[in-house]
C-alpha cells in the first residue's frame, strides 16, 4: 500500500505569523546585513585590521579610510567589520552554550523533581543573586584574559535564566495527557524529557537565546572596555571602544568610539526586534 | 398589543467578527422574540453563535466584533421601546440597562468572581451602581436574597471570599449579582455546564423559582436538550449563526421539523433507551466559521438534502402559529416534491 | 458481551491516598483518600461503566489501573496467558510488557496529542518500544494506516499535525492510537464530555462497533449517566472514593437502590416532553475529601439518614443477583 505523503508543517505557520510583524522583519534584515558585512569583510575593505601603519595615524574619515584610522594607523572601518566577527561569534557561542546547559538542567530538574530539583534550584538561586558583571570580572581575574575563558565563563554563569524558564514549562507540561499516555506505555524518562517535552519549550528557549546574544555582546563590550575582556590583539567591538578611553581621544577621534558603539547598538536593536517577533510567532496561544 | 406580550424582539441580527483580514459572520440573520415572564432556550453546538447573540444583546462584544445589521428591541416594563442595537457599546444608556434591567450569568462561576473582594462587596457594588441605597439597607437586602437562593448562614457568607465557596455556591452568588436589581430579563449563558448533575438540578430549580417569584423573563443558552425540556417555554435551535427552527417547547419536541433538530434529538443517549439502537449520527464536522455558503448551511451534513439545498438559501417558513422552520423541505411546493 | 464471564481484571481492596507535599517548616497536612477500598471484577469483552460527580475518585481509579499512579494498598489482578497476575507486584520486564495490554483514552482531545509530533510519530514510539510490527518500520506504518482506517480516517492523515484536526477527529485518533497496541482493556476517561453533541454520537457508535469487531474490554468513566447507561453492561456508582452501588446497567436504571443513585438518576434532564418525574434534589455539596464525614460518606446529604449511618460505614454487599449496594437501609435486620 502506498500512503501519499502530504506534509504540512508547524514551521510554515509560524513563519507566516512572523513575517506579518514589520519590526521583526526589519530586525531580521538588519541582522542579515550586519552579519553578511562582517563575513564579507575582505571584499568590502582592502585593509588588515591589525596592521600597524605609523604613517597614517589618527586620520579623519575620508574616501580612502571611510571612518578614519586610529592612533596606531589601523583602519577603523576594517576593524569594525573584522571585530564584528569576533563580537557576534562570542555572543552566539556563549548564548548557545548557556542555553543548551540551562535547557538540559531545566528539563532534568522539572521532570524528576525531588532532591535533584532542590539542589539544582538552590545552585541556580545562588548564581542569580550574585551580580553577573562582578562574577565575570572575578573569574577573568583568576583565569586570565582569553576568548575561550570568556566563553566558558559566560556559559557557566548564564544558564540560570533559561533553566528557570524551561523548568517552569516542564512542570506544567508533564501533567499533560500526552505525557501520561507515554508513561502509561512505559516509555522512558529520557525520551519523554528530550523527545516529548523539550520540543514544546523550544519557542521560549530560542527567544531567550536571541536576547542572550545581545546581552553577551554588551557584556563583552563592557568587560573589554574595563580591560577585562578579550586580549588586546583581538579586535572586538568592545576592544575598539577600549582604545577610546582617554578623554583627549574621545574628543579628537570621535569615530573611534561612535562607530563601534553604533555597530553594537544596531546589532542589539536588530536582534531584540527579531527576538520579539520570534516570541510572538512561536507563542502557540497567539493567532 | 405586542409591547405587553414581548420583552425582547430580535430582528435579522447580524454580528461580524474581524479575524485577521477576514470577516466572520458569527451571527447571520437571527430573528426571535422573548415573551414577557417566559423562558426562551437557545440551543446549539459550540460555534453556532448562541453566545455571540447573547453578547450582542448586552453590547458586550469583544473589540473585534460588531453588530452589522438588524435590530434588537427591548420593551421596558413601562412600555417604552429601546433599540439596544443602536446604542454605543459603552454608552451611558446601555450601561444603565446592563445589570439593572437585563443581566447576565456566565458559564464559568470560578473565573467570573473577583478573588480579592468578598462576595458581599461584589454584590453591593452592583446594587450601588444602579440604585441609591444606604449600606445597611443594601446589606439587609443582599442577605435576604442570599438566603432565598439557598445559601446557608448568609450573614457569615456575606463577608467571605470566593475561594471559600464551592462551584455550585459560586454560581448562586453569580445569580445573586444578576438578580439583586430585580432585572426584567435574565440571560444565562450555559449556567450549569461547569457543574455536576446534582448541583445542576439545584441551580435549574433556583432559576425557575426566581422566575416565578419575580416574573423575570429568561434567555437560557444551552447545548443540552434535556435542560430545554425542563425549563423552556420557547425554543430557538441555532446552527452556523442562524436560527433554523423556532417554536414553543411542545411544538419543537412533539413535532421537530428541521433535519438538524431531529438529528440532534436522536443523537444523544437518553436514560433508559434501548441499548441495541444505534445513535443517529450527524455526519461530518461543523464547518469552519469563515466558510462561505451558497445554500443551506446544513445541507452537506443533512440526510434529506436535495441538489436545490446547495444552490439557494432557504427561507423562514411558518408551518403553524408560532412555529417556523428554515428549510427548503417545508417551503411552498417543497412538500409535494419531497 | 459478558456471557463467558471470564474475569479480565480483578480489583481488590484498592486504596489510593494522596500525601500532600510537605515543605520545610510546614505542618503535616492530612492525606486525601481519593479511592478507598474499592473491589470489583471486570469481565472480558464487556463495557464496565463508572459514574460519579467530580472528585469522586473515578479518574484516580482509572489512572491506578494503567499504573500512572501507584495505589497505597490493594491488588490489581490481570489475566495474562490464563494466569492472574498482580500488576503491582511484577518484575520490571513483565510489568513493562503488560503495559501495552491496558491503554487509556483521555478526556481532553486537545491535550492528548503532542502538538510537535505528527500522528505517525505519536503512534510509532509506543509501538517501537513494545516491538509491535516486529521492528519493521514499513510494517508499523501499515498498521497505523489500518488503525486510522478503522476509525474512519484517511491513512494519509498520519503525516499531519494534531492542530489540523477537529476535536472529534482527534478523539478518534486517540482511540486508534490505543487500538494499535492491541490491548485487552481500554480505560476511557470521559472520552466524549469535551465533544459537541453531534460529534459524541459518532464516537460512541464507533466505540461500540470496535468492541464488536475486536472484543476489547472498555472501562468507561463518565459523569453523564445517560452516556454511561447507554454504553455499559455493568455500572459502578462512586461517591467520595467509595463504590456505593454496582449493578447491571438495566437493573441500575430500573431499580436504583442507593439513595445517591436515585438522586443522580432523577437529576439527569431527559429530553422527552411531559416526562415530569419526581426529582430528588440533594441538599448541599459533595463534602471535601480532605475531611470526609464519619460513617456513610453520603449521610450528610441523604434523606433516609439514620443514627447508624453516622457511626458505621456500610460495606458493599450483594443484595440481589449481581446487584451490590453499600447502604444500611437494606441491612436493617442485622
Amino acid at each position: 500500500m502506498t500512503v501519499q505523503k502530504k506534509k504540512t508543517s508547524l514551521a510554515k505557520r509560524n513563519w507566516q505569523k512572523f513575517i506579518r510583524n514589520r519590526m521583526a522583519v526589519v530586525g531580521m534584515i538588519g541582522l542579515f546585513i550586519i552579519i553578511a558585512a562582517c563575513l564579507a569583510a575582505p571584499l568590502l575593505t582592502p585593509y588588515d585590521p591589525t596592521f600597524i601603519n605609523p604613517g597614517i595615524r589618527a586620520l579623519s574619515p575620508s574616501s580612502e579610510h571611510l571612518l578614519g584610522t586610529d592612533r596606531l594607523g589601523r583602519d577603523i572601518f576594517a576593524r569594525i567589520l573584522y571585530g564584528g566577527r569576533w563580537s557576534i561569534m562570542i555572543g552566539v557561542v556563549a548564548a548557545m552554550g548557556a542555553n543548551l546547559l540551562g535547557a538540559a538542567l531545566g528539563c532534568i530538574s522539572g521532570y524528576y523533581g525531588g532532591k535533584v530539583d532542590s539542589v539544582l534550584v538552590s545552585i541556580q538561586e545562588m548564581l542569580s543573586i550574585f551580580p553577573g558583571t562582578l562574577i565575570n570580572m572575578l573569574c577573568i581575574g583568576f583565569m586570565g584574559k582569553s576568548v575561550r575563558n570568556l566563553l566558558l565563563i559566560f556559559t557557566f554563569t548564564g544558564w540560570p535564566g533559561v533553566m528557570r524558564i524551561v523548568r517552569g514549562r516542564i512542570l506544567s507540561l508533564k501533567q499533560e495527557p500526552y505525557v501520561e499516555s507515554c508513561r502509561a506505555n512505559g516509555i522512558g524518562g529520557t525520551s519523554i524529557m528530550f523527545h516529548h517535552l523539550l520540543p514544546n519549550t523550544l519557542g521560549p528557549i530560542i527567544v531567550n537565546s536571541t536576547m542572550n546574544v545581545a546581552g553577551y555582546i554588551l557584556s563583552e563590550a563592557a568587560l573589554s572596555y574595563l580591560g577585562l575582556g578579550v586580549p588586546d590583539n583581538v579586535p572586538t567591538w568592545g576592544n575598539i571602544i577600549n582604545a577610546a578611553k582617554r578623554l583627549d581621544i574621545v574628543q579628537t577621534l570621535p569615530m573611534l568610539w561612535i562607530a563601534p558603539a553604533a555597530a553594537i547598538c544596531l546589532f542589539v536593536l536588530s536582534i531584540n526586534f527579531f527576538g520579539d517577533g520570534l516570541r510572538d510567532a512561536l507563542d502557540p496561544s497567539s493567532k | 398589543m405586542q409591547e405587553k406580550e414581548y420583552i425582547l424582539r430580535v430582528q435579522d441580527l447580524k454580528t461580524d467578527f474581524k479575524v485577521g483580514r477576514k470577516t466572520v459572520h458569527a451571527v447571520n440573520g437571527v430573528t426571535f422574540d422573548v415573551r414577557r415572564g417566559k423562558t426562551l432556550c437557545i440551543v446549539g453546538e459550540s460555534g453556532c453563535g448562541k453566545s455571540v447573540t447573547a453578547h450582542s444583546i448586552m453590547q458586550l462584544l469583544p473589540p473585534n466584533g460588531m453588530i452589522a445589521g438588524g435590530s434588537i428591541d427591548y420593551y421596558t416594563p413601562s412600555g417604552a421601546c429601546e433599540t439596544l442595537s443602536d446604542y454605543k457599546r459603552n454608552g451611558s444608556r446601555i450601561r444603565a440597562i446592563r445589570g439593572k434591567e437585563i443581566s447576565m450569568i456566565f458559564q464559568d462561576p470560578m473565573s467570573t468572581l473577583n478573588p480579592v473582594y468578598t462576595v458581599g462587596s461584589q454584590i453591593m457594588e452592583m446594587l450601588k451602581k444602579h440604585e441609591k441605597v444606604d449600606r445597611a439597607e443594601g446589606k439587609a437586602r443582599i442577605i435576604r436574597l442570599l438566603g432565598e437562593l439557598g445559601i446557608p448562614n448568609p450573614e457569615i457568607r456575606y463577608d467571605q471570599y470566593p475561594h471559600e465557596f464551592s462551584g455550585g455556591m459560586k454560581q448562586r452568588i453569580m445569580i445573586a449579582i444578576a438578580m439583586i436589581c430585580n432585572p426584567t430579563l435574565l440571560i444565562a449563558d450555559e449556567p450549569t455546564t461547569a457543574l455536576d448533575v446534582t448541583i445542576q438540578a439545584q441551580i435549574l430549580d433556583l432559576i425557575r423559582r426566581m422566575q416565578k417569584n419575580y416574573g423575570t423573563s429568561v434567555i437560557l443558552i444551552t447545548h443540552n436538550m434535556g435542560i430545554v425540556v425542563e425549563v423552556a417555554d420557547d425554543v430557538a435551535v441555532m446552527y452556523m449563526g442562524r436560527v433554523v427552527e423556532f417554536g414553543s417547547v411542545e411544538q419543537i419536541f412533539a413535532n421537530p421539523m428541521h433535519p438538524y433538530t431531529k438529528a440532534l434529538m436522536k443523537s444523544v443517549p437518553v436514560l433508559g433507551m434501548n441499548k441495541d439502537r444505534e445513535l443517529t449520527v450527524i455526519e461530518g464536522t461543523t464547518p469552519d466559521a469563515s466558510t462561505v455558503f451558497t445554500g443551506c448551511e446544513f445541507a452537506e451534513r443533512c440526510e434529506s438534502a436535495r441538489p436545490e439545498c446547495f444552490q439557494r438559501f432557504p427561507k423562514d417558513t411558518v408551518v403553524e402559529a408560532g412555529h417556523r422552520v428554515r428549510c427548503l423541505l417545508y417551503e411552498e411546493g417543497g412538500k409535494s416534491n419531497g | 458481551m459478558a456471557e463467558n464471564r471470564e474475569i479480565l481484571l480483578s480489583i481488590r481492596h484498592l486504596t489510593m491516598e494522596y500525601q500532600p507535599n510537605r515543605r520545610l517548616f510546614e505542618k503535616k497536612k492530612p492525606s486525601v483518600k481519593a479511592v478507598s477500598d474499592v473491589s470489583l471484577d471486570i469481565y472480558s469483552g464487556e463495557t464496565f461503566g463508572v459514574v460519579g460527580e467530580s472528585g469522586c475518585g473515578k479518574t484516580t481509579l482509572g489512572k491506578c489501573i494503567v499504573r500512572l499512579l501507584k495505589p497505597t494498598e490493594g491488588e490489581l489482578l490481570f489475566r495474562d496467558d490464563e494466569e492472574m497476575k498482580d500488576l503491582l507486584k511484577l518484575d520490571r520486564k513483565t510489568s513493562f510488557a503488560l503495559r501495552r495490554k491496558i491503554q487509556i483514552v483521555f478526556q481532553d482531545p486537545y491535550a492528548s496529542l503532542n502538538p510537535v509530533h505528527t500522528i505517525r510519530e505519536a503512534f510509532d514510539e509506543p509501538m517501537r518500544v513494545h516491538g509491535i510490527g516486529g521492528g519493521s518500520r514499513e510494517k508499523r506504518t501499515q498498521m497505523i494506516a489500518d488503525a486510522l482506517k478503522r476509525v474512519n480516517l484517511q491513512p494519509e492523515y498520519m503525516y499531519r499535525y494534531p492542530h489540523e484536526f477537529s476535536g472529534g477527529q482527534r478523539q478518534r485518533i486517540c482511540v486508534a492510537k490505543a487500538l494499535v497496541m492491541e490491548p485487552k482493556l481500554i480505560i476511557c476517561d470521559e472520552p466524549v464530555s469535551a465533544l459537541d453533541v453531534s460529534i459524541q454520537a459518532q464516537l460512541l457508535n464507533l466505540m461500540r462497533r470496535l468492541q464488536r469487531e475486536t472484543g476489547v474490554t472498555f472501562f468507561f468513566i463518565a459523569h453523564d449517566l445517560s452516556v454511561v447507561q447507554y454504553m455499559s453492561d455493568r455500572i459502578a456508582v462512586m461517591y467520595l472514593g467509595n463504590i456505593v452501588e454496582l449493578a447491571d446497567s438495566e437493573a441500575l436504571y430500573a431499580h436504583p437502590m442507593h439513595p445517591y443513585t436515585q438522586a443522580l438518576l432523577s437529576a439527569v434532564p431527559v429530553p422527552v416532553l411531559h416526562e415530569k418525574k419526581e426529582r430528588i434534589v440533594l441538599k448541599g455539596d459533595v463534602p471535601s475529601p480532605m475531611n470526609p464525614p464519619t460513617g456513610c460518606p453520603f449521610h450528610p446529604r441523604c434523606a433516609h439518614c439514620m443514627e447508624r449511618c453516622k457511626r458505621e460505614k456500610p460495606i458493599l454487599q450483594e443484595d440481589m443477583e449481581g446487584h451490590l449496594v453499600a447502604c444500611h437501609l437494606y441491612r436493617e435486620k442485622e
